[in-house]
């Protein structure tokens, strides 16, 4: 029997207002697939969103879902986790939302190393507004404000996390469907600060402009570039331009942050 | 009350126990001038109560924190002065359009911008009310010393409860850093929101069919329902219908405005024959009531007007002055807020003057005997 | 074992993005009018890639298997 997605769907809400061929839709079918795997029931689970394309996903599936204000969502999420850490909480967002307006709070939540699963969908351009460029924009590449291609450096978001302290990270892309099912199964697992970050592509806002203009064009170039984590740290600088690494790119075994909190101050069962 | 109950307490420690009387159990917080106090108190306080503190990278981050905990089903705190509140208004916005109960503490100090930090002021009479884009209606209460510090606190939590929505303590430098010996009430009521109480398939987190308030679940409680900052319809999915938006908008106003008597909180000093009535807030009412008596000494009948909420504005209770005094005096640490809505509501009837400081230093008890005296 | 699977199209779903038509390795789909069709059902090897890429929920494949070739 094929897969029964509509058990986890908020059916009267779709179709959802992603342009054709984005790669938000199968993100949110792999992430239906992944909770479903790991059993999760719908009343434990949280999915918190700010603002952007990708932070519409939320309103489609059922379970406890807020799409809060643009870049804050990890700080209303760790609200919601303080008041009641047994909740299950997944924050997703977008590159601008995440790195751009939200950066400071990605940072502090990997410091933290709270127990909060985030997903950053990385599609390298603001899409809702219409194709600028973000933070992860790649340099030479056009936007509507950068009309003679993007002249700023841009972030990568795993190496970010990484180096802000997040205890998991990894990262993979739309097209690897499988490949994001697992990795997703295994960011929701850890237990403290875990981050996927997923390439994704947009071709309404950047594939238009960057000789990408079909939903495919863009899943091609993540077929060809993706690069197995240990593949890419063999190749030379020259041969990683243009590529990026996949896998779980980071793990360490850190205390998560409530539990320390609880036992530092002698809090019981909170 | 027995006398071994009185202790010395600060205006910002008040807050912090009048929070966790009124069952608050998560702050949220980012450390500012002249309310740290409050943050430090609670760091130290609520892991005994069961609760959790946190401090965040930032003042919008704290904002969004407590929205967060209060969806999670906990009565939740965040305090701050005026720079930290200018960053709160974008998610304070937020908690208004998704009715999500919180308390907001605004400590007052000289502004604009960084301004006078350590120094007295209330200068965001109207930051507090207007501070967030769009229309949206605020509950704002003011206390003026350390005993109301502790009540107003947890009043606030309840019209919070009661009324889904944020509020916020608007108090100053003075008054939070004020010792005052007082005896905490002990039998003071507190009230928690309405939780549904309908099978969680009927759930609509917007169903006024109760009334303009509607209940609340808390997530995780198999109430799965999903909120946004959008406009939105009864069942919280964003929604572009312009005549909806605007029905919602009314009626959030409405739930504030139709509840006047129990919202709006004033104390009269002294004013059933007075002819001059000084109106002043926090620590200005405090120089206002030294005033009044020194005033009444020299034969000049005069009151107080001490509001307790300033927010919704105390319209109806200052009409009732129309036909009573010659003149309101409005005294605040700013260079004129509040006069404008004494005005305002005054339409004429009586003279409104003002008496209005900003260099820091409180507005003394005989600024205000000289202004009574004139005439 | 053979898989043959049995591809459903709800149709008025379909963006028309050609994702699982690009990449159907049976070539069993194709666009016809800004919306997939399946040109050649037979063809299908229930490899899931439509169903699994299609990102509005517009396609679903059937699994079958033939009973004799099951254990």
């Amino acid at each position: 029997m094929a897969f029964q997605y509509d058990k986890y769907l908020r059916n009267d809400k779709l179709p959802h207002i992603w342009c054709p061929g984005c790669g938000y839709g199968i993100i949110l079918k792999a992430l239906i697939r992944a909770i479903d795997a790991l059993g999760w029931s719908k009343d434990e689970t949280v999915i918190a969103s700010g603002i952007g394309c990708a932070s519409r996903l939320p309103g489609y599936v059922d379970f406890n879902t807020i799409h809060t204000t643009h870049g804050r969502s990890l700080a209303f999420a760790t609200g919601i986790k303080l008041a009641n850490s047994k909740l299950k909480v997944i924050v997703l967002g977008g590159d601008g939302d995440m790195s751009a307006i939200g950066g400071n709070h990605l940072i502090h939540a990997c410091r933290r190393n709270i127990d909060l699963s985030l997903l950053v969908l990385n599609n390298n351009i603001y899409g809702m507004t219409g194709g600028q460029f973000s933070p992860t924009t790649p340099t030479g590449c056009n936007a509507t404000t950068a009309p003679y291609g993007m002249t700023e450096n841009n972030f990568d978001i795993s190496n970010l996390a990484i180096g802000a302290g997040a205890s998991f990270v990894a990262r993979t892309s739309s097209f690897h469907v499988a490949q994001m099912e697992d990795l997703m199964k295994k960011t929701f697992q850890h237990k403290g600060f875990s981050m996927l970050e997923i390439i994704s592509g947009c071709p309404t806002g950047f594939g238009r402009r960057n000789k990408q203009p079909e939903g495919f064009d863009a899943l091609e170039w993540q077929k060809k570039n993706a690069t197995p984590l240990t593949r890419y740290n063999a190749m030379t600088g020259e041969e990683r331009a243009g590529r990026f690494s996949t896998g779980i790119l980071h793990e360490a075994d850190r205390p998560e942050y409530i539990e320390v909190y609880d036992r530092t101050v002698g809090l019981k069962d909170a | 009350m027995s006398k071994n109950n009185k202790q010395l307490l600060q205006g910002n420690e008040a807050v912090a126990y009048g929070a966790l009387y009124a069952g608050c159990r998560f702050f949220a917080g980012y450390p500012i001038t002249p309310s740290t106090e409050i943050a430090e108190k609670l760091a130290a306080e609520l892991p005994k109560h069961g609760g959790r503190f946190i401090q965040m990278e930032d003042e919008i981050a704290s904002m969004a924190a407590i929205i967060g905990a209060s969806i999670a089903g906990a009565k939740s705190l965040t305090a701050t002065s005026g720079p930290g509140f200018s960053l709160k208004q974008e998610n304070l916005g937020f908690a208004c359009i998704t009715e999500t109960p919180c308390v907001i503490v605004n400590v007052q100090r000289g502004g604009p911008s960084t301004g006078l930090p350590t120094a007295a002021s209330q200068s965001d009479i109207m930051q507090t009310r207007w501070g967030t884009h769009g229309d949206h209606p605020i509950i704002v209460v003011t206390p003026s010393t350390v005993l109301e510090q502790f009540t107003e606190t947890v009043r606030a939590f309840n019209l919070a409860e009661k009324y889904r929505t944020p509020v916020v303590l608007l108090t100053d430098e003075i008054i939070g850093h004020t010792r005052e010996s007082v005896t905490l009430p002990t039998e003071l009521e507190v009230i928690d929101r309405t939780r549904p109480t309908v099978p969680p398939e009927q759930y609509k987190p917007f169903d006024t069919t109760q009334g303009d308030v509607p209940p609340m679940a808390d997530f995780g409680t198999g109430y799965r329902f999903h909120i946004t900052g959008l406009n939105h319809d009864i069942s919280g999915f964003p929604s572009n219908n312009g005549q909806m938006a605007e029905r919602e908008e009314i009626r959030m106003q409405r739930k504030l405005d139709n509840n006047y008597d129990d919202i709006v909180k004033v104390e009269e000093f002294m004013c059933d024959d007075a002819e001059v009535v000084v109106f002043a807030i926090g620590a200005t009412a405090r120089s206002a009531k030294d005033a009044v008596l020194a005033a009444r000494k020299k034969g000049i009948k005069a009151g107080l007007l001490k509001p307790l909420t300033i927010w919704p504005f105390p319209d109806k209770h200052i009409s009732n002055y129309k036909n009573k005094v010659k003149r309101m005096i409005v005294a605040e640490l700013n260079l004129g807020q509040m006069v404008h809505e004494v005005r305002r509501m005054a339409e004429g009837a009586f003279e409104v003057d003002g008496i209005f400081r900003v260099d820091g230093e409180p507005i003394t008890p005989s600024q205000i005997l000289t202004a009574l005296e004139e005439r | 074992m053979k898989r043959s699977g049995i591809v459903t199209i709800k149709c008025e779903w379909c963006k028309g993005c050609g994702v699982c038509a690009h990449f159907c390795p049976a070539d069993v789909l194709e666009m016809h009018e800004f919306k997939v069709r399946a040109k050649s059902p037979e063809k299908c090897t229930a490899c899931m890639m439509c169903e699994m890429r299609c990102p509005d929920f517009a396609i679903t494949v059937e699994v079958v298997e033939r009973a004799d070739e099951q254990k």
